[in-house]
Protein backbone atom coordinates (compact mmCIF):
# COMPACT_ATOMS: atom_id res chain seq x y z
CA UNK A 1 0.00 0.00 0.00
CA UNK A 2 3.21 2.35 -0.36
CA UNK A 3 1.42 4.02 -3.33
CA UNK A 4 -0.97 5.18 -0.69
CA UNK A 5 1.68 7.77 0.53
CA UNK A 6 1.89 9.36 -2.91
CA UNK A 7 -1.99 10.57 -3.05
CA UNK A 8 -3.32 11.37 -6.68
CA UNK A 9 0.39 11.70 -7.80
CA UNK A 10 1.36 8.38 -8.77
CA UNK A 11 -1.58 5.48 -10.09
CA UNK A 12 -0.77 2.00 -11.02
CA UNK A 13 -1.61 0.29 -14.06
CA UNK A 14 -0.63 -2.68 -16.30
CA UNK A 15 1.41 -2.60 -18.67
CA UNK A 16 -0.42 -3.46 -21.85
CA UNK A 17 -2.90 -1.02 -20.47
CA UNK A 18 -1.04 1.85 -20.70
CA UNK A 19 1.10 0.85 -23.47
CA UNK A 20 -2.40 0.32 -25.59
CA UNK A 21 -3.66 3.58 -24.94
CA UNK A 22 -0.53 5.40 -26.34
CA UNK A 23 -0.56 3.18 -29.49
CA UNK A 24 -4.63 3.50 -30.32
CA UNK A 25 -4.36 7.48 -29.84
CA UNK A 26 -1.39 7.79 -32.20
CA UNK A 27 -1.94 6.02 -35.18
CA UNK A 28 0.09 6.90 -37.92
CA UNK A 29 -2.14 5.81 -41.16
CA UNK A 30 -0.77 4.93 -44.75
CA UNK A 31 -3.12 4.84 -47.43
CA UNK A 32 -2.97 2.09 -49.94
CA UNK A 33 -5.05 3.91 -52.09
CA UNK A 34 -5.39 2.08 -55.37
CA UNK A 35 -9.51 2.92 -56.72
CA UNK A 36 -12.50 5.31 -55.23
CA UNK A 37 -12.30 4.35 -51.56
CA UNK A 38 -9.26 6.46 -51.62
CA UNK A 39 -11.32 9.45 -52.74
CA UNK A 40 -13.19 9.16 -49.29
CA UNK A 41 -10.43 8.80 -47.71
CA UNK A 42 -9.06 12.07 -48.64
CA UNK A 43 -12.63 13.36 -47.67
CA UNK A 44 -11.83 11.98 -44.39
CA UNK A 45 -8.57 13.28 -43.60
CA UNK A 46 -9.78 16.67 -44.64
CA UNK A 47 -11.35 19.16 -42.84
CA UNK A 48 -14.91 18.61 -42.79
CA UNK A 49 -14.64 14.98 -40.83
CA UNK A 50 -10.97 15.04 -39.50
CA UNK A 51 -9.50 12.17 -38.55
CA UNK A 52 -7.10 14.14 -36.70
CA UNK A 53 -9.62 14.31 -34.19
CA UNK A 54 -8.92 10.33 -33.03
CA UNK A 55 -4.93 11.64 -33.38
CA UNK A 56 -4.54 10.00 -36.50
CA UNK A 57 -3.73 12.84 -38.43
CA UNK A 58 0.06 12.05 -38.80
CA UNK A 59 -0.35 10.34 -42.73
CA UNK A 60 2.73 9.15 -44.38
CA UNK A 61 3.33 7.37 -47.46
CA UNK A 62 6.03 5.34 -46.89
CA UNK A 63 5.39 1.85 -44.99
CA UNK A 64 8.32 2.39 -42.85
CA UNK A 65 7.03 5.36 -40.29
CA UNK A 66 3.52 3.96 -40.19
CA UNK A 67 1.54 1.45 -38.39
CA UNK A 68 -2.09 1.51 -39.68
CA UNK A 69 -2.25 0.85 -43.47
CA UNK A 70 -5.63 1.25 -45.02
CA UNK A 71 -6.17 -0.66 -47.85
CA UNK A 72 -8.17 1.13 -50.30
CA UNK A 73 -9.41 -0.17 -53.37
CA UNK A 74 -9.69 -3.33 -55.58
CA UNK A 75 -6.18 -5.37 -55.57
CA UNK A 76 -5.98 -7.55 -57.98
CA UNK A 77 -3.92 -10.39 -58.22
CA UNK A 78 -0.47 -9.36 -59.86
CA UNK A 79 -0.93 -6.58 -56.92
CA UNK A 80 -1.07 -9.16 -54.18
CA UNK A 81 2.85 -9.43 -54.06
CA UNK A 82 3.17 -5.87 -53.52
CA UNK A 83 0.93 -5.42 -51.23
CA UNK A 84 2.56 -8.00 -49.00
CA UNK A 85 5.52 -6.56 -49.41
CA UNK A 86 4.61 -3.55 -47.99
CA UNK A 87 2.96 -4.98 -45.11
CA UNK A 88 6.14 -6.43 -44.21
CA UNK A 89 8.17 -3.21 -44.65
CA UNK A 90 5.73 -1.56 -42.07
CA UNK A 91 6.94 -0.36 -38.68
CA UNK A 92 5.85 -2.51 -35.76
CA UNK A 93 3.20 -2.58 -34.22
CA UNK A 94 1.13 -2.57 -36.98
CA UNK A 95 -2.79 -3.05 -38.15
CA UNK A 96 -4.57 -3.13 -41.01
CA UNK A 97 -7.96 -1.46 -42.27
CA UNK A 98 -9.74 -3.31 -45.45
CA UNK A 99 -11.77 -0.66 -46.61
CA UNK A 100 -14.48 -1.03 -49.41
CA UNK A 101 -15.81 -4.52 -50.42
CA UNK A 102 -13.64 -4.62 -53.05
CA UNK A 103 -10.69 -5.20 -50.38
CA UNK A 104 -12.99 -7.09 -48.01
CA UNK A 105 -13.99 -10.31 -50.60
CA UNK A 106 -13.28 -8.79 -54.42
CA UNK A 107 -16.79 -7.06 -54.00
CA UNK A 108 -18.54 -6.89 -57.45
CA UNK A 109 -15.79 -8.02 -58.99
CA UNK A 110 -15.66 -12.03 -59.25
CA UNK A 111 -13.31 -11.99 -61.96
CA UNK A 112 -9.74 -13.93 -62.99
CA UNK A 113 -7.85 -10.93 -62.14
CA UNK A 114 -9.40 -9.65 -58.47
CA UNK A 115 -8.12 -10.76 -55.38
CA UNK A 116 -11.07 -12.34 -53.86
CA UNK A 117 -10.13 -10.51 -50.58
CA UNK A 118 -7.01 -9.61 -49.37
CA UNK A 119 -7.10 -11.05 -45.99
CA UNK A 120 -6.22 -14.06 -48.23
CA UNK A 121 -2.33 -12.84 -48.33
CA UNK A 122 -1.85 -10.49 -45.26
CA UNK A 123 -3.75 -10.53 -41.64
CA UNK A 124 -6.27 -7.54 -41.45
CA UNK A 125 -7.67 -6.11 -38.41
CA UNK A 126 -11.12 -4.20 -39.43
CA UNK A 127 -12.84 -4.20 -42.60
CA UNK A 128 -15.59 -1.17 -43.41
CA UNK A 129 -18.28 -2.03 -45.69
CA UNK A 130 -19.46 -0.35 -48.56
CA UNK A 131 -18.70 0.68 -51.86
CA UNK A 132 -16.82 3.01 -51.55
CA UNK A 133 -18.03 3.65 -47.59
CA UNK A 134 -18.59 7.25 -46.37
CA UNK A 135 -16.28 9.06 -44.34
CA UNK A 136 -18.11 8.34 -41.55
CA UNK A 137 -18.31 4.45 -41.98
CA UNK A 138 -14.33 4.76 -42.26
CA UNK A 139 -14.26 6.98 -39.07
CA UNK A 140 -16.28 4.18 -37.65
CA UNK A 141 -13.50 1.16 -38.37
CA UNK A 142 -10.55 3.40 -36.80
CA UNK A 143 -12.68 3.88 -33.54
CA UNK A 144 -13.54 -0.19 -33.66
CA UNK A 145 -9.67 -0.51 -34.18
CA UNK A 146 -8.51 1.64 -31.23
CA UNK A 147 -11.33 -0.27 -29.25
CA UNK A 148 -9.82 -3.77 -30.61
CA UNK A 149 -6.01 -2.08 -29.93
CA UNK A 150 -7.23 -1.50 -26.03
CA UNK A 151 -7.98 -4.78 -25.74
CA UNK A 152 -5.03 -6.67 -27.02
CA UNK A 153 -2.61 -8.04 -25.18
CA UNK A 154 1.21 -7.00 -26.23
CA UNK A 155 2.91 -10.90 -26.81
CA UNK A 156 -0.31 -12.34 -28.38
CA UNK A 157 -0.08 -8.95 -31.35
CA UNK A 158 3.39 -10.02 -31.72
CA UNK A 159 2.83 -14.15 -32.70
CA UNK A 160 0.01 -12.78 -35.05
CA UNK A 161 2.88 -10.80 -36.89
CA UNK A 162 5.31 -13.20 -36.39
CA UNK A 163 3.32 -15.71 -38.22
CA UNK A 164 3.02 -13.34 -41.24
CA UNK A 165 6.76 -13.14 -41.53
CA UNK A 166 7.09 -17.09 -41.53
CA UNK A 167 4.77 -17.03 -44.18
CA UNK A 168 6.65 -14.23 -46.32
CA UNK A 169 9.76 -16.48 -45.55
CA UNK A 170 7.86 -19.19 -46.96
CA UNK A 171 6.87 -17.67 -49.78
CA UNK A 172 10.64 -15.97 -50.59
CA UNK A 173 11.87 -19.98 -50.07
CA UNK A 174 9.53 -20.77 -52.58
CA UNK A 175 10.53 -18.63 -55.69
CA UNK A 176 14.58 -19.31 -55.07
CA UNK A 177 14.09 -22.60 -54.87
CA UNK A 178 11.55 -22.96 -58.11
CA UNK A 179 12.59 -19.87 -59.78
CA UNK A 180 8.81 -18.47 -59.63
CA UNK A 181 7.23 -14.76 -59.67
CA UNK A 182 5.57 -13.36 -56.52
CA UNK A 183 2.68 -13.84 -57.93
CA UNK A 184 3.20 -17.58 -59.01
CA UNK A 185 5.05 -18.42 -55.43
CA UNK A 186 1.73 -17.09 -54.25
CA UNK A 187 -0.83 -18.85 -56.23
CA UNK A 188 1.20 -22.08 -55.25
CA UNK A 189 0.62 -21.62 -51.79
CA UNK A 190 -3.32 -20.55 -52.28
CA UNK A 191 -3.56 -24.03 -53.90
CA UNK A 192 -1.20 -25.50 -50.89
CA UNK A 193 -3.56 -23.97 -48.17
CA UNK A 194 -6.91 -25.02 -50.01
CA UNK A 195 -5.90 -28.77 -49.76
CA UNK A 196 -5.77 -27.91 -46.46
CA UNK A 197 -8.77 -26.53 -46.14
CA UNK A 198 -7.87 -22.94 -45.41
CA UNK A 199 -8.59 -19.22 -46.90
CA UNK A 200 -5.50 -17.83 -46.41
CA UNK A 201 -1.65 -18.13 -46.96
CA UNK A 202 -0.17 -17.31 -43.81
CA UNK B 1 -12.79 8.19 -99.50
CA UNK B 2 -9.48 6.20 -98.36
CA UNK B 3 -11.66 2.98 -99.32
CA UNK B 4 -12.29 3.56 -102.26
CA UNK B 5 -8.65 4.79 -102.60
CA UNK B 6 -7.53 1.22 -101.62
CA UNK B 7 -10.13 0.10 -104.42
CA UNK B 8 -7.96 1.40 -107.23
CA UNK B 9 -4.42 0.93 -105.71
CA UNK B 10 -4.84 -2.63 -104.34
CA UNK B 11 -7.64 -3.86 -106.27
CA UNK B 12 -9.09 -7.10 -104.37
CA UNK B 13 -7.87 -6.89 -101.11
CA UNK B 14 -11.38 -5.70 -98.88
CA UNK B 15 -13.10 -8.14 -98.39
CA UNK B 16 -15.79 -6.76 -96.61
CA UNK B 17 -16.52 -3.39 -95.75
CA UNK B 18 -19.34 -1.18 -94.25
CA UNK B 19 -19.64 2.52 -92.95
CA UNK B 20 -21.98 4.03 -90.65
CA UNK B 21 -21.76 7.77 -89.40
CA UNK B 22 -17.97 7.82 -90.46
CA UNK B 23 -17.19 4.66 -89.01
CA UNK B 24 -15.69 2.88 -91.73
CA UNK B 25 -14.60 -0.43 -91.46
CA UNK B 26 -12.74 -2.80 -94.30
CA UNK B 27 -12.26 -6.42 -93.91
CA UNK B 28 -9.04 -8.00 -95.27
CA UNK B 29 -7.16 -11.34 -95.33
CA UNK B 30 -3.99 -11.86 -93.32
CA UNK B 31 -1.65 -12.05 -97.17
CA UNK B 32 -2.72 -8.21 -98.43
CA UNK B 33 -2.36 -6.74 -94.68
CA UNK B 34 1.28 -5.71 -94.68
CA UNK B 35 0.59 -3.56 -98.28
CA UNK B 36 -2.15 -2.17 -97.40
CA UNK B 37 -0.37 -0.69 -94.04
CA UNK B 38 2.25 0.68 -96.45
CA UNK B 39 -0.36 2.36 -98.65
CA UNK B 40 -2.37 3.62 -95.60
CA UNK B 41 0.63 5.05 -93.86
CA UNK B 42 1.52 6.95 -97.23
CA UNK B 43 -2.08 8.27 -97.29
CA UNK B 44 -1.30 9.31 -94.02
CA UNK B 45 -2.82 7.29 -91.62
CA UNK B 46 0.35 7.21 -89.20
CA UNK B 47 -1.79 6.86 -85.82
CA UNK B 48 -2.19 3.66 -85.01
CA UNK B 49 -4.71 3.91 -82.42
CA UNK B 50 -5.74 0.76 -81.11
CA UNK B 51 -5.05 -2.86 -81.72
CA UNK B 52 -7.64 -5.54 -80.50
CA UNK B 53 -9.41 -8.59 -81.29
CA UNK B 54 -12.91 -10.37 -81.14
CA UNK B 55 -13.23 -14.10 -80.58
CA UNK B 56 -15.82 -15.96 -82.46
CA UNK B 57 -15.85 -19.29 -81.25
CA UNK B 58 -18.34 -20.59 -83.85
CA UNK B 59 -16.14 -19.67 -86.64
CA UNK B 60 -13.64 -21.26 -89.07
CA UNK B 61 -11.38 -18.49 -88.47
CA UNK B 62 -11.89 -17.89 -84.72
CA UNK B 63 -10.38 -14.14 -84.38
CA UNK B 64 -10.63 -10.81 -85.51
CA UNK B 65 -7.70 -9.06 -85.34
CA UNK B 66 -8.96 -4.79 -85.66
CA UNK B 67 -6.70 -2.34 -86.26
CA UNK B 68 -8.12 1.04 -85.92
CA UNK B 69 -5.94 4.01 -87.56
CA UNK B 70 -6.42 8.12 -87.50
CA UNK B 71 -5.55 10.33 -89.97
CA UNK B 72 -3.98 13.26 -88.39
CA UNK B 73 -4.60 15.60 -91.44
CA UNK B 74 -7.54 14.58 -92.80
CA UNK B 75 -9.37 13.41 -89.01
CA UNK B 76 -10.51 10.46 -90.88
CA UNK B 77 -10.36 7.02 -89.22
CA UNK B 78 -10.25 3.48 -90.44
CA UNK B 79 -10.84 0.40 -89.19
CA UNK B 80 -9.33 -2.99 -90.18
CA UNK B 81 -10.49 -6.31 -89.49
CA UNK B 82 -8.22 -9.67 -90.16
CA UNK B 83 -9.90 -12.86 -89.11
CA UNK B 84 -7.32 -15.23 -88.36
CA UNK B 85 -7.73 -18.73 -87.41
CA UNK B 86 -7.23 -20.45 -83.49
CA UNK B 87 -3.26 -20.97 -83.51
CA UNK B 88 -2.42 -18.79 -86.52
CA UNK B 89 0.27 -16.15 -85.87
CA UNK B 90 -1.07 -12.39 -87.29
CA UNK B 91 1.49 -10.68 -88.50
CA UNK B 92 3.55 -7.96 -86.60
CA UNK B 93 3.36 -4.18 -86.90
CA UNK B 94 6.49 -3.28 -84.33
CA UNK B 95 8.28 -2.45 -87.35
CA UNK B 96 6.27 -0.21 -88.44
CA UNK B 97 4.66 1.15 -85.33
CA UNK B 98 6.12 1.76 -81.81
CA UNK B 99 2.89 1.83 -80.01
CA UNK B 100 2.27 -1.84 -81.74
CA UNK B 101 4.32 -3.66 -79.07
CA UNK B 102 2.43 -3.35 -75.99
CA UNK B 103 -1.09 -3.45 -78.06
CA UNK B 104 -0.09 -7.10 -79.84
CA UNK B 105 0.97 -8.15 -76.35
CA UNK B 106 -2.58 -7.39 -74.65
CA UNK B 107 -3.96 -9.17 -77.55
CA UNK B 108 -1.82 -11.92 -77.08
CA UNK B 109 -1.98 -11.57 -73.34
CA UNK B 110 -6.11 -11.50 -73.63
CA UNK B 111 -6.60 -13.85 -76.84
CA UNK B 112 -3.82 -15.78 -77.11
CA UNK B 113 -3.47 -14.29 -80.88
CA UNK B 114 0.01 -14.54 -81.68
CA UNK B 115 2.08 -12.33 -83.85
CA UNK B 116 5.16 -13.27 -86.10
CA UNK B 117 7.92 -10.73 -86.01
CA UNK B 118 6.88 -9.39 -82.27
CA UNK B 119 10.32 -8.78 -80.54
CA UNK B 120 9.13 -9.48 -76.99
CA UNK B 121 5.56 -11.35 -77.13
CA UNK B 122 5.47 -11.51 -72.99
CA UNK B 123 1.98 -11.37 -71.21
CA UNK B 124 1.33 -7.86 -70.62
CA UNK B 125 -1.71 -7.22 -68.15
CA UNK B 126 -1.24 -10.70 -66.39
CA UNK B 127 1.46 -12.51 -64.21
CA UNK B 128 3.47 -15.20 -66.76
CA UNK B 129 2.28 -18.78 -65.54
CA UNK B 130 -1.39 -17.17 -66.16
CA UNK B 131 -3.78 -20.18 -67.04
CA UNK B 132 -5.72 -19.26 -70.56
CA UNK B 133 -6.50 -16.14 -71.90
CA UNK B 134 -9.20 -14.40 -70.29
CA UNK B 135 -11.42 -12.39 -72.77
CA UNK B 136 -11.79 -15.61 -75.16
CA UNK B 137 -15.12 -16.75 -74.80
CA UNK B 138 -15.03 -20.26 -73.45
CA UNK B 139 -13.18 -18.47 -70.91
CA UNK B 140 -14.57 -19.31 -67.31
CA UNK B 141 -15.74 -15.96 -65.83
CA UNK B 142 -14.63 -15.85 -62.46
CA UNK B 143 -11.16 -18.13 -63.54
CA UNK B 144 -11.82 -20.90 -62.33
CA UNK B 145 -8.92 -20.65 -60.17
CA UNK B 146 -7.67 -21.04 -56.49
CA UNK B 147 -6.14 -18.09 -56.65
CA UNK B 148 -9.10 -16.07 -57.15
CA UNK B 149 -11.55 -18.42 -55.60
CA UNK B 150 -12.67 -20.60 -53.02
CA UNK B 151 -10.93 -24.09 -52.78
CA UNK B 152 -10.00 -25.52 -56.09
CA UNK B 153 -13.69 -26.03 -57.01
CA UNK B 154 -13.46 -25.51 -60.76
CA UNK B 155 -9.57 -25.53 -62.28
CA UNK B 156 -9.27 -24.26 -65.57
CA UNK B 157 -7.09 -26.31 -67.79
CA UNK B 158 -9.28 -29.50 -67.99
CA UNK B 159 -8.59 -29.90 -64.87
CA UNK B 160 -5.18 -29.42 -64.63
CA UNK B 161 -3.85 -27.02 -62.69
CA UNK B 162 -1.97 -24.79 -65.34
Amino acid sequence: MSEMNFNDAVMTTRLDAVVNWGRKNSLWPMPFGVACCAIEFMSMMASKYDLSRFGAEAMRFSPRQSDMMLVLGTITNKMAPVLRTIYAQMAEPKWVISVGVCASSGGMYRTYSTLQGIDRVIPVDVYVPGCPPRPESMIYGVMKLQEKIEKESLSMRKDHIERFYESLDRQEALQAAKGLTGQQAIREMMFDAADRGVGTIF
Amino acid sequence: MIIEHIDTQLPGTVTDRHAFRGDQTIVVAKDSFLPLVDLLYREGFQLLVDITAVDWPEREQRFDVVYHWLNLASQERLRVKVPVADGEAMLSLTGRFKTADWFEREVFDMFGVRFEGHPNLKRLLTWDDFPGHPLRKDFPLDGGDAFCMEGCTAPYNNGERG
